[in-house]
């Protein structure tokens, strides 16, 4: 990766900040979770918690273990799942829109007890 | 005297025999078969008294005998149940008497029953009754009695019920079954509490005057009588209720459904005195152990006789004059072992009881066979459909009225004998319990001759069916055979065989005594005769309260009446329906109340499972903070 | 393997070659030959379990045999067998056997039903073959299982609610007894969940009156202990005729099993302490039993409410701990089981008949079917006890054996049981009074044939065990007597 990210000495950016970004995401997307009607929207808010927690591990990878790549690789296996997620989800929106009209979670409600 | 076990064999090998191929028989050859097994029975009985009476006396005094005796099952470190074959006076005698009495029956049913349908079942059931009846008397302990004890009963049961389709001779049979299996219940309780403190049901043991074996039965007390005292007492009760004494005597009138010949055999000659053998067989241990239950048993059965005789005096159904008739005297034969002692003189009462069950057995076998020859010819139990019929039916007629002489108490015939030496036991014991008993002889000459004119004089009825004749050979053989034994059987020198100590007893008749029991008789017999001979005559209007107590004899003075209160009201519809409800809704409820309670709290939470994705996601996260604020702050 | 396994081996044989099956008359071949083995294999047994005995054989179980199975708990798949065990063989090897020619007309389904049949067969076989706790668990679960499909698939009436009254009842009293085995074997610190370790192992007196409760309970459950048997009344009305024989039959023995075998074996101490109290219960199980059959009307709830009047008159005797009572329980469950499956199994004829189990729609039947009357009559007679049939061996031998403990609470316990023999006569003869005799009822019942020869069969089979065991109970008395030395020891101690 890139040496200008290395900053064992300066603490040009300090680790709050990376944590302020994440933490905004975090929240946004659970907000977004909790009050979007719409399974679109509740996708890209899931996508933003998975984000979110993302950075905190490139973060952490880089504050605590810098000779280390762990966290990167679990950032990036993330993304991967979060991809192969979001495919797999967008075909089940993709049929609930086609069976309901619309893709509302509202509709999903047949398998309650 | 091995072959006596062949003696209980050949009824149960004719039963299984009968009983297997039932239908496949047909009647002559079940009927031969049965009649044949019983002669071949009946001869080996002859010829065990005989060789028994001749043999097995020693230093005067007759011994016990136990020609087979094997273990049939273990109870415990000491108990077990033996069958076995005891041969003793009394045993010897029962065979005896039980083996003619149903020898006769037999040869009877095979007019009497011609043509019935169930022919060869009737036949089984009465060598099963034989067979059941044999071992009763040949018991070696107390629980073989009890086992057989419950074979005749249920004999009986099935004999009463043999015309199944007809809902009284159900009802009888039930109610006779019940009845007695009540009174069992009483016996079985009495054997188990005697056992465990005798650890024995050897009669033989039991029998033998050991006190040491009754030590603890004795010392041991619950509520005010000893432990022995409540045994003997309760098998006393299981006696009572086979012998029909008051109050347990409410199922022999109604046993009166079955046919006839099973009337004479098991409901008067042999069955129903298994009771007083019961008492006569643990005699020893009544006397010298309990003499307050023996006093007891007396009392028990001088006043069963008299109530019975009372009743026996204003039916109309001719065999449940009979079977009153047949309760009385069975009270007859209680009072003399109940005022009997043990030795000597004093052991008159038990000789005398023994004679009488004897004499008993074959004139009321008699009187039986003759009523149900009467039945037989008029079709009808009836007393007022019948009268005259001494003309149609000479040999029914002489013969019964031998039979009636008999338990009336006329010398010479066998009745008066034994009613005799009962009537001077009592007046050994008690002069007042000595009066009480003569006045039911006087009794019982009455009900019988009352009987009797009505048959067989009076006004001839216009019968329905076809003129009354005669019955067929093989129904009057059995007839002119019992009558020649009560005739001569007074004559036999009782005391010789049986009696209480085993040792010889000379009968010497009380003259004063007989006078007086002959005097009432007669005095009794010609009162009947005034009233019944020729039922043309005006008869006296009875006093208002005694029409009432003669209503109340007829209806047996309600006892039947309280049974049924008490078992259809109060045990059927209260405990038995209370218990069902209570199944049905407190038990049963309560597991239903469970399993709604489930499924009302199940629908209460499914609430939670809503469906909707956002709550769920939401509550997950209100959890993963508290989880949190756990660690955080604990 | 020794060859006791066999008992659960053939019937396992049995399901995989039903499997296969194409016909009816494959399945039934299949069925004849198999049970037929299983006779002549408990035959065979209890053959060589007196010749063991008669030549000096002493210790507690024969033919022991001991296989790992789940090594970390120290479950062991052990058998082997004392006179208890291979009288209840017998007992189920015949009724399986007669079950099997009740069941010749079963439809539908009829390869599924007999695949039930055997999986039903093989718990109990395993049951009485093991003598590890939790191989007795597992077999004993592998009974209750078959016995909801066969109720809610095969049943008539209310069969659901019957089956799922029935399982629930039982798994849960199962859970109970479960949380009590385990109990045992960890408090007794014994090496495996055999129970002869576990007897060498005593448990301590404290834990023994917690187990002992729960143990006795939860095999009480199955044997109908007051008042925890509202299941059986109704789960037998609703069974199948060879499913109510095998479950009143052999089932419900289980309990009385159980409650021998582990609760009063293994804590003899706790069983003399605790037993006033489950006493008192099993004996108003017995009066109660009897009474509330005499308010039923249908043939299978009299049947049913005896059942619960002699299986409580089980615990009864158990809990009496004398030598004699535990000889005359174990009679009177082998007594019961061929009387009561006598029973259905002719219950299960007549209804076939009139499509009614009603007594009061019934009547005079004696006449149409005789020895369908004859052999319910005999049945009848032998359940009240009459002498030279098998209900009257076990009875006399329960009371005997229940007097010789004389506590007062104990005699006079005994004394109200003893008039269940009184109560019985009522209903029975009532019974058959009401349906066999009298006149005839219903013209249409004319028509109606008597027994075919499988259905004689099998009820000439049940009826001449009753009458070998009421005829001749020394043999089986001696057998069974044979097992309680160790037992009585300890509680005398």
């Amino acid at each position: 990766m890139g040496e200008f990210l290395i900053n064992n000495t300066g603490d040009a950016v300090p680790v709050m900040a990376y944590q302020l970004v994440s933490l905004i995401m975090f929240f946004a997307g659970i907000y977004g979770f909790f009050t979007r009607k719409n399974l679109m929207m509740m996708l890209i808010a899931v996508e933003l918690i998975l984000n979110a927690a993302d950075i905190n591990f490139a973060v952490f990878n880089r504050y605590l273990y810098p000779g280390q790549m762990d966290g990167m690789f679990f950032a990036l296996f993330t993304i991967a799942i979060a991809a192969c997620e979001t495919a797999v989800a967008i075909a089940i929106i993709i049929n609930v829109y086609r069976n309901f009209g619309n893709a509302d979670v509202d509709n999903l409600k047949k398998m309650k007890g | 005297m091995e072959y006596t076990l062949l003696i209980l064999l050949l009824p149960l090998a004719s039963f299984v025999l009968l009983g297997l191929l039932s239908n496949r028989l047909n009647h002559k050859t079940s009927g031969v078969v049965g009649t044949g097994v019983l002669l071949l029975v009946t001869l080996l009985s002859f010829y065990a008294a005989w060789n028994y009476f001749t043999t097995q006396k020693a230093g005067g005094v007759f011994q016990s005998l136990l020609p087979f005796n094997i273990p049939w099952l273990g109870m415990g470190p000491q108990l077990h149940i033996d069958l076995g074959i005891l041969l003793d006076p009394i045993s010897v005698m029962m065979l005896v008497v039980i083996s003619t009495v149903s020898l006769m029956v037999h040869i009877y049913s095979l007019g009497y029953m011609k043509g019935e349908k169930g022919f060869q079942r009737y036949y089984a059931f009465l060598s099963l009754f034989t067979f059941s009846m044999m071992g009763l008397v040949l018991s070696t302990n107390i629980f073989q009695m009890y086992i057989f004890w419950e074979l005749v009963g249920v004999s009986s049961y099935l004999l009463i019920g043999f015309y199944y389709t007809k809902p009284e001779a159900v009802a009888a049979s039930k109610k006779a079954f019940i009845v007695t299996r009540f009174a069992d219940m009483f016996f079985l309780i009495g054997i188990l509490v005697l056992s465990y403190y005798t650890q024995t049901f050897d009669f033989g043991a039991l029998t033998s005057g050991n006190t040491a074996l009754f030590q603890q039965a004795l010392s041991i007390t619950f509520m005010g009588a000893s432990a022995l005292v409540w045994a003997m007492a309760l098998i006393f009760i299981g006696a009572a209720g086979k012998s029909a004494m008051f109050p347990l005597h409410i199922w022999l009138p109604d046993a009166m459904e079955g046919p006839t010949p099973v009337s004479a055999l098991i409901h008067a000659a042999t069955m129903v005195v298994a009771g007083v053998y019961l008492v006569a067989r643990l005699f020893p241990v009544y006397v010298v152990f309990t003499p307050e239950v023996l006093e007891g048993i007396a009392y028990v059965g001088a006043f069963t006789s008299m109530f019975a005789a009372v009743i026996a005096m204003v039916q109309t159904d001719i065999k449940r004059v009979l079977a009153f008739s047949t309760i009385s005297q069975i009270g007859f034969m209680m009072v003399a072992l109940g005022v009997s002692k043990f030795e000597g003189h004093g052991g008159l009462g038990y000789m005398a009881s023994m004679f009488h069950l004897f004499t008993h057995a074959m004139f009321k076998a008699l009187l039986f066979l003759g009523a149900g020859s009467v039945i037989h010819a008029v079709h009808s139990n009836e007393m007022s459909k019948m009268g005259g019929l001494r003309k149609h039916m000479p040999v029914t007629h002489w013969t019964f009225l031998i039979a009636c002489l008999a338990i009336a108490g006329i010398p010479p015939f066998s009745g008066f004998f034994s009613k005799d030496e009962i009537l001077a036991a009592t007046y050994q014991y008690n002069t007042g319990l000595g009066i009480w008993m003569t006045f039911v002889a006087g009794l019982t000459a009455f009900y019988i001759f009352r009987l009797y004119f009505s048959i067989f004089w009076g006004k001839e009825n216009r019968y329905e069916h076809h003129t009354p004749h005669e019955s067929p050979r093989t129904m009057t053989f059995p007839l002119i055979f019992l009558a020649a034994v009560t005739l001569l059987g007074g004559f036999i020198p009782f005391g010789n065989f049986v009696t209480a100590d085993r040792s010889e007893y000379t009968i010497h008749i009380d003259w004063l005594i007989a006078v007086i029991s002959i005097v009432v008789a007669v005095e009794a017999i010609f009162i009947a005769g005034m009233r019944y001979q020729y039922p043309g005559r005006r008869l006296k209007k009875m006093p208002s309260l005694l029409q009432g107590f003669n209503r109340a004899a007829q209806h047996r003075f309600y006892v039947d009446e309280i049974y049924l209160f008490v078992t259809k009201k109060i045990l059927f519809n209260g405990i038995s329906r209370a218990f069902a409800w209570f199944d049905r809704h407190v038990v049963d409820g309560f597991i239903n109340g469970l399993a709604s309670v489930t499924g009302w709290v199940s629908v209460k939470i499914r609430g939670l499972q809503s469906g909707e994705i956002q709550w769920y996601a939401f509550v997950f996260l209100l959890g993963t903070l508290l989880i949190t604020a756990l660690f955080l702050f604990i | 393997m020794n060859f006791l396994s066999l008992f659960v081996l053939l019937p396992l044989l049995m399901i995989l070659a039903l499997f296969l099956a194409r016909n009816r008359k494959q399945v039934l071949g299949i069925m004849v030959t198999g049970s037929t083995l299983l006779v002549v294999l408990s035959a065979y047994l209890a053959y060589l379990y007196t010749a063991a005995r008669g030549n000096g054989a002493t210790d507690p179980m024969l033919f022991t045999a001991s296989l790992s199975w789940f090594k970390p708990l120290n479950i062991r798949y052990a058998v082997g067998v004392d006179g208890v065990s291979v009288v209840m063989l017998c007992l189920t090897s015949l009724i399986v056997f007669t079950g099997t020619f009740v069941s010749w007309k079963m439809a539908p389904l009829t390869k599924e039903f007999f695949l039930w049949y055997c999986l039903l067969a093989t718990g109990v076989f395993g049951f009485f073959i093991t003598i590890d706790l939790f191989a007795m668990f597992l077999f004993y679960e592998t009974a209750l299982i078959p016995m909801y499909l066969l109720i809610g698939v095969w049943g008539t009436g209310r069969k659901e609610y019957s089956a799922m009254k029935l399982t629930l009842m039982l798994m849960g009293s199962s859970m109970i007894l479960l949380v009590g085995i385990l109990g045992i074997y960890f408090s007794s610190g014994a090496t495996s969940m055999n129970i002869l370790d576990i007897v060498r192992t005593p448990i301590p007196l404290e834990q023994q009156y917690l187990f002992f409760t729960l143990t006795f309970f939860g095999f009480g459950v199955l044997g109908a202990l007051f008042p925890f048997h509202s299941w059986s009344p109704d789960g037998h009305a609703s069974a199948p005729t060879a499913v109510s024989m095998l479950h009143a039959g052999v089932l419900m023995k289980l309990g009385g099993y159980g409650c021998f075998r582990v609760a009063i074996s293994l804590m003899p101490e706790a069983a003399a302490q605790l037993s006033p109290l489950f006493l008192v219960l099993t004996a108003i199980g017995v009066v109660y039993g009897a009474f509330a059959a005499i308010r039923q009307t249908d043939l299978k709830y009299i049947n049913a409410y005896s059942s619960v009047s002699h299986c409580n008159l089980v615990l009864f005797a158990i809990l009496m701990l004398t030598q004699t009572a535990l000889t005359g329980a174990v009679l009177q469950m082998l007594s019961h089981g061929l009387i009561t499956a006598l029973f259905f199994a002719l219950i299960g004829m007549i209804y076939g008949r009139t499509h009614t189990r009603l007594i009061t729609e019934m009547g005079g039947l004696m006449k149409i079917m005789p020895f369908l009357g004859v052999s319910f009559v005999i049945a009848g007679l032998a359940n009240i006890g009459v002498p030279g049939l098998s209900g009257f061996v076990a009875e006399m031998t329960i009371f005997v054996g229940a007097f010789e403990n004389n506590g007062l609470l104990h005699r006079i316990l005994t004394i109200a049981a003893v008039t269940s023999i009184v109560i019985g006569a009522v209903y029975i003869l009532r019974t058959i009074g009401k349906f066999l005799y009298g006149p005839l009822q219903n013209p249409e019942h004319t028509k109606l044939g008597d027994a075919r020869w499988y259905e004689r069969l099998a009820v000439i089979m049940l009826i001449a065990g009753i009458v070998y065991l009421g005829s001749f109970p020394t043999g089986i008395s001696d057998m069974i007597n044979d097992s309680f030395g160790n037992l009585l020891q300890a509680v005398k101690n």
